[in-house]
């Protein structure tokens, strides 16, 4: 049983510099694997709404008539389940968190999708074709 | 003789990080009684299994409890596979285990701090909380969280770690494993840390085990169990001698947490070392149609997850028994007879994680 047991641990500490960052004048470095918040790129999105299914708190709602893709960074648990699940990889993990709110809201985010032109439809058959097949 | 009486101790307490209430019935400055109520932080997550799909339950799983959250995942997931009949792949076991111990050697570094804390030793708390800080990083770069690891999945993991990315961790690991070692020595043989826990919250090794305790509590009362020891995971592969403690007293199963960094860190280089090469994930197929019990090792004891499916997306019943709840009977023997300044450690030392307990 020693009495100063932690005293060698405290002086060196007296000289050693802060172990702690002094936030915010030097931002944290995130990983480039953290979890911070979704990211979404517009342009690429075809609003498939895939994400919208998967999400398992429900934060993110795709409008398809409206054309917007909205999501509630308070609801979002960073699960990444919608990057996982995204077709055309629009979605994304950015390691830095969110931003603080002060009041409850949500992101629209517009999406520039033109859904393609519906396919012409096959020309109909002939007035003799159909007098000629069997009823 | 005396007069009785009842004393409040919790919800809102220094020493809880959690809220639990026990009504100490004290005689003098002597603890005669104590009767807990539970209830404070109840959620219901049990219940939600019955609305979430089961793939998705892996998410809830894991935060039944911030501490231990990892191990939690692994456990429900490791339940439903069985069902399943799913086997997974050998880098997905390594990766599990690498994580599980980091979980543990988190948990328990915390835990030490805490206690450190508890009896005034707040130079000791920071060194404890400064290692620990080692360990979230590593957790961070490996898995993106620092709390919740977000990691588990049915089937395996849900995201793979180069080797690479291995290597450097265990070189942390390696480094926080040395600096540990002197924190270890003043917890071993520091004069205030000795005369405040030893002796103190005796629990000896028959009513340890007439009432049930698990974890680092049976160990620290002189019984060698660890349910690592059944071989789950890739702990078959790994070589594991539980800690044990014979002193049966606070100070015992202070020891018995601190031997079990050690212990963690040298498995996450071991396991690191070793991680085989291939896939990390296999896609189950259908749902899960029928029950099993799965028994894992947390960082306070054996915990037990019941899953039960009917052939639909949802399973029909998940239950757990976590470590904590096997304590509490443990810690209301402990507490007769001893003095009221004591109990706050007291209860610290079967380290209570009370959102666990009441899910």
């Amino acid at each position: 049983m020693k009495p100063l047991a932690m005293t060698k641990l405290s002086l060196r500490n007296l000289f050693k510099e802060p172990v702690t960052v002094a936030y915010p004048v030097i931002p944290r470095e995130y990983f480039p694997g953290t979890r911070g918040r979704i990211l979404i790129e517009p342009s690429t999105c075809n609003l498939c709404v895939i994400c919208d299914v998967r999400c398992p708190t429900k934060a993110i709602k795709v409008d398809r008539k409206g054309q917007t893709w909205t999501i509630d960074r308070l609801s979002c648990i960073q699960c990444g389940a919608c990057v996982e699940a995204c077709p055309r990889k629009c979605l994304t993990t950015g390691n830095q968190y969110s931003e603080p709110m002060t009041e409850k809201s949500v992101l629209v985010v517009p999406i520039p999708f033109v859904p393609p032109p519906p396919k012409p439809k096959p020309p109909a058959k002939d007035a003799s074709d159909a007098k000629d097949s069997p009823v | 003789m005396s007069e009785r009486t009842v004393i409040p101790f919790g919800p809102q307490h220094p020493v809880l990080p959690e809220p639990i209430h026990i009504d100490l019935v004290v005689e003098d400055e002597h603890v005669k009684e104590a009767i807990p109520s539970f209830g404070f932080i109840h959620r219901g997550l049990e219940k939600l299994v019955e609305k979430k799909d089961f793939n998705e339950f892996t998410y809830v799983a894991e935060r039944v409890c911030g501490i231990c959250s990892y191990i939690h995942g692994m456990g429900y997931c490791q339940a439903v596979e069985k069902v399943m009949n799913v086997e997974i792949p050998p880098r997905a076991n390594y990766l599990r285990v690498f994580w599980a111990e980091l979980s543990r050697a988190h948990s328990h570094l915390m835990w030490a701090g805490l206690l450190a804390d508890a009896f005034g030793f707040e130079n000791l708390f920071m060194q404890c909380w400064r290692i620990r800080e080692t360990l979230l990083d590593v957790i961070e770069e490996t898995t993106g969280g620092r709390v919740i690891f977000g990691s588990a999945k049915i089937g395996g993991v849900r995201r793979d770690v180069d080797n690479e990315t291995l290597k450097r961790c265990a070189a942390k690991v390696a480094s926080a494993a040395v600096e540990f070692e002197e924190i270890k020595k003043v917890f071993r043989d520091d004069y205030s840390v000795k005369s405040r826990l030893c002796g103190i919250g005796m629990l000896s090794r028959d009513n340890a085990w007439e009432l049930g305790a698990v974890g680092p509590t049976l160990r620290g009362s002189g019984i060698s169990t660890d349910t690592r020891l059944e071989g789950y995971a890739a702990y078959r592969d790994l070589s594991i001698t539980p800690i044990v403690e014979t002193a049966c007293d606070s100070y015992a199963r202070c020891m018995v947490r601190l031997h079990e960094i050690s212990q963690s860190l040298d498995l996450i280089q071991e396991v690191a070392a070793r991680t085989p090469e291939g896939p990390v994930f296999e896609k189950p197929k259908g749902y899960p149609n029928g029950e099993y019990f799965a028994r894992l090792e947390q960082p306070r004891g054996e915990v037990i997850y019941y899953v039960k499916g009917n052939g639909t997306k949802n399973l029909s019943r998940f239950r757990v028994r976590t470590p904590t709840f096997a304590n509490i009977p443990a810690l209301l023997h402990m507490l007769q007879g001893c003095e009221l300044a004591d109990v706050g450690l007291i209860v610290l030392t079967i380290d209570p994680c009370i959102s666990c307990a009441e899910r």
